[in-house]
């Protein structure tokens, strides 16, 4: 079945099964490969994309769901304002290790900042919980979320 | 265009006499294909015409940072700018390059002055070159940011401009080539981001699982959930019938020829849909054998046989049993510890293309010799038509090193003939067909003397191994303090066991570090003492101990004894302090040549929930700690990949011969919440040379934490994971 689908601003075409998650339509159907494959079951946080502007597990998002709506990828999110602030602070605190999560993480982070441009330490956790780092860089994940929303020093939660 | 790389490349080359190493003809290792007549080459540097640098780096990265790290130890003492470089992932040619594998915190030591020396002897053979060309003396020379200066007569070159003439100077003897002193480091001890994070950050595809070949196909793969099981029957023609579907390969994922399982894999357009289509395979395996094996039937033998006599001795000095019964005091419990899973983010996968006799990988592997020879092994081709092309890897932690993935894609590829194809596991078959760390349990008497000394240690450790020898990452040596004392027996007993094991971060240290690092506490509450004032006093004289081969390792107590008193002076430790849900821990752990002591703060909530406020880091990793800013990240991940083995819930169990676990629900990673607020680290410098940093911080913090929680509820921890249940 062909579809369309809004991608990175552009309009694209792909035939696939509509029960085929986006997160494989995006790596096969449109070598978009930085969104990430974890776990297939909304539990790690890998496969974060943006759709309509709101953080979403790709690998549990049927492409159906996302016809007709905006679709936002790792490859693009560093046009943003946010995604660009935090793009800077992440290669600025060297976040990654195998960096595996990383574009999961950036994908929330930046949903996140998007919604409160200055989050409590408390908040930064909450918003970041459901993306897994098996490397463990969480200590420099909020280090990098609170630079990019230009809070120096942690507030309180 | 497509002018061959030696038409535009200045290149610089040399060869060697005798004896393994070289120097580089960048070209060959960068650019072509592995081992084409070169024997002897070692390539790591290429010099672009704009006076820009490539520097191959050689060994797998898996987020320990070498990618970076490699490449700055030949930048500094080739005496470019940092700026100036690129880097490269080189191909895995072990014929080529020596050490090519990410293990054991081995890179360091291993290449910290080879690869300085490929750099040195580049600089001197474009210093020689330059020296002839101005009939100048050599000393009269010096260099800088990629040029050759010749201060008296305001000359200089760029590298570029000699490169040609460099390689037609003889290589020098790399064993003489002089370096730099630290004095004159530029690169070395800077921090260096990654190499890799900016396209990390932009989602460039890095990984094996980005892999993109023309006219690629996918494969999934159904095994035999019960290690060791066979195939009896499936539906190929119900599959193959499915739209998508290209082929139907019966395979085996031989981790290890005695107890691969049979596995089918199936081929398709999508792996989504290979995926999916598993659901029509309807197997049946022949498992009966494999099925009775399971956690609780371990558990069991394991509780029969360890108050027997051991069937075997790892450390016998002394006379134990003598020292224990003139014990003045003695103290004994029981340890054990789960199978634990690797969980890689990234998970196992890889991609090959075989055709006309020859297969070409694209390997997330921490090992790629080994992973050459199993493939040659089973399709009975030389290795010589085997290329592996590494990739970045998303977590390694020892998971890699085992090359199943190239076994079981090899397999696949061969039955697809001409048609690259990726394998990917699903997250339950990544669990589910790991080789685990192996469980554990040990059985500890001490005795104490009149004044609280240490005279007599006695373990019975029950494993997992066949004739007399344990399985892979089963084994234990002389762990600490049996250096240290006269009267010390490690006894061993094997289980039989259907389980794939291997090597997890800090193997064996992971398990031993807890285990005897808290028995030790209880040993030191037993002498009225904390446990860094107990080692002190166990460790006794600063002194160098030599090794004792097959017993102990070497060991020195002026190191450990610096990073205990560095940590205890960084946390204020006053000794045992804790209650009310408030503890705080201490441990020290001695291992791949890191000397680690760590103290944390954790609380323990009404509900028995832990969480580590706070963690202090004292390591000795020897003089140099070559790119900080990646050193402290190896820290700050070690001891948080620890708080999860500790507390986030993580055991494998067996049940009817097969691991139990299937995603992150019931196989939990620690995730942001469970991170400290702050983990304090700080690098005690000692007169020894640079070593390895991904593994050695994580051992002790995990005893840290059990004895913290001792200290805050009085509960002794001595089974992992710890669950609230052990709390309230
Ligand atoms: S892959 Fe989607 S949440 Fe893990
Ligand atoms: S950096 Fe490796 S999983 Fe996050």
């Amino acid at each position: 079945m062909t579809t369309t689908l809004s991608v990175n601003g552009q309009m694209r075409q792909v035939d696939s099964d509509p029960a085929k998650p986006l997160l494989w339509v995006l790596r096969e159907d449109l070598n978009l490969l930085g969104t990430k494959f974890g776990c297939g079951m909304a539990l790690c946080g890998a496969c974060t994309v943006h759709i309509d502007g709101k953080a979403t597990r790709s690998c549990v998002t049927p492409v159906s769901a996302a016809v007709g709506k905006k679709i936002t990828t790792i490859e693009a999110v560093a046009a943003t304002p946010a995604g660009k602030k935090v793009s800077e602070a992440w290669t600025a605190l060297d976040v990654p290790q195998c960096g595996y999560c990383q574009a999961g993480q950036i994908m929330t982070a930046t949903a996140l900042l998007t919604d409160k441009p200055k989050p409590t330490d408390g908040e930064i956790d909450a918003a970041m919980t459901g993306n897994i780092c098996r490397c463990a860089t969480y200590v420099r994940i909020r280090a990098a979320i609170r630079q990019a929303a230009g809070l120096n020093e942690g507030t309180a939660a | 265009m497509n002018a061959p790389l030696l038409d535009r490349r200045a290149i610089l080359k040399a060869s060697l006499v005798g004896g393994a190493a070289l120097v580089f003809d960048a070209k060959v290792a960068l650019a072509a294909t592995p081992g084409a007549k070169a024997t002897t080459l070692n390539a790591h540097i290429r010099i672009n015409p704009d006076n820009s640098f490539v520097i191959g780096a050689q060994n797998p990265e898996i987020g320990q940072g070498i990618k970076t790290m490699l490449p700055m130890l030949i930048a500094e003492e080739l005496d470019i700018d940092w700026a100036q470089v690129q880097i490269e992932q080189t191909i895995a040619n072990e014929k080529v390059y020596n050490g090519q594998f990410a293990g054991g915190s081995f890179a360091t030591p291993t290449h910290f002055l080879p690869m300085r020396r490929i750099g040195a002897a580049a600089r001197q053979m474009l210093v020689k070159a330059a020296a002839a060309k101005w009939s100048v003396p050599e000393d009269s020379l010096t260099t800088g940011s990629g040029k050759v200066i010749h201060a008296a007569s305001k000359r200089s070159a760029t590298y570029a401009s000699l490169a040609v003439d460099a390689a037609k100077v003889p290589v020098p003897d790399l064993a003489k080539v002089p370096l730099k002193t630290p004095a004159q480091y530029k690169i070395i001890g800077k921090s260096k981001i990654g190499v890799d994070t900016p396209a990390i950050v932009a989602g460039k595809p890095l990984y094996g699982i980005d892999v993109v070949q023309p006219g690629m196909v996918y494969a999934a793969v159904e095994a035999c959930p019960a290690y060791g099981g066979t195939v009896g029957s499936f539906d190929a023609d119900g599959v193959k019938k499915l739209p998508g579907v290209i082929a139907v390969v019966p395979i085996n994922t031989s981790y290890d020829p005695k107890i691969g399982n049979d596995a089918i894999a199936i081929v398709a357009t999508s792996w989504w849909v290979a995926n999916e289509a598993r659901k029509a395979l309807k197997p049946v395996w022949n498992d009966a054998e494999a099925r009775q094996y399971s956690t609780a039937g371990f558990a069991s033998a394991a509780a029969a046989q360890i108050d027997k006599a051991p069937q075997g001795d790892l450390v016998k000095k002394g006379d134990a049993e003598k020292a224990l019964a003139g014990a003045a005091k003695t103290v004994t419990a029981k340890y054990d510890y789960p199978f634990l899973a690797h969980a890689t983010l990234e998970p196992q996968n890889c991609t090959a293309l075989f055709q006309d006799g020859k297969i070409e990988f694209w390997a997330p592997t921490q090992n790629p010799a080994p992973g050459r020879a199993l493939v040659a092994q089973m399709l009975g081709i030389p290795a010589e038509a085997i290329t592996i092309h590494m990739t970045r890897i998303g977590g390694g932690f020892g998971r890699r090193l085992s090359n199943d993935y190239m076994a079981i894609v090899a397999q696949i590829a061969k039955g697809v003939p001409g048609k690259p194809v990726k394998m990917i596991f699903t997250r339950t078959d990544d669990l589910r067909h790991d080789v685990f760390r192996p469980a554990g349990w040990h059985s500890f008497t001490a005795g104490l003397d009149a004044q609280g000394r240490l005279v007599g240690l006695k373990d019975h450790f029950v494993t997992f191994g066949e004739g007399g020898k344990p399985g892979t990452g089963a084994g234990m040596s002389g762990e600490f303090p049996a250096a240290l004392i006269g009267d010390v027996h490690y006894g061993v007993s094997y289980l039989k066991s259907n389980v794939p094991t291997g090597y997890l971060r800090a193997p064996t240290s992971n398990a031993m570090s807890f285990v005897f690092q808290s028995f030790l506490d209880e040993v030191a509450l037993a002498a009225d003492l904390d446990l860094a004032e107990f080692l002190r006093r166990t460790m006794g004289e600063g002194r160098f101990i030599e090794p004792v081969k097959g017993v102990t390792g070497e060991f020195d107590t002026r190191r450990a004894r610096a990073v205990i008193d560095k940590v205890c002076a960084m946390a204020g430790w006053k000794g045992r302090e804790g209650g009310n849900g408030k503890g705080r821990g201490f441990a020290f752990y001695y291992s791949h040549r890191g000397y680690f002591a760590e103290v944390v703060d954790v609380t323990v909530n009404s509900g028995g929930a832990v969480h580590v406020d706070k963690v202090w880091v004292a390591g000795d990793v020897g003089n140099q700690i070559i790119n900080p800013i990646n050193a402290l990240h190896q820290v700050q991940g070690a001891v948080i990949d620890g708080i999860g083995q500790a507390t986030a819930g993580q055991k494998i169990e067996i049940v009817n011969g097969s691991g139990n676990r299937t995603n992150f629900h019931d196989y939990p990673l620690p995730r942001i919440t469970a991170a400290p607020a702050e983990i304090v680290v700080e690098f005690v410098p000692s007169d020894n040379p640079p070593t390895g940093l991904g593994e050695p911080a994580l051992p002790p913090v995990i005893p840290a934490i059990a004895n913290a929680i001792f200290a805050a509820t009085g509960k002794r921890i001595r089974s992992l994971p710890i669950v609230p249940a052990q709390l309230v």
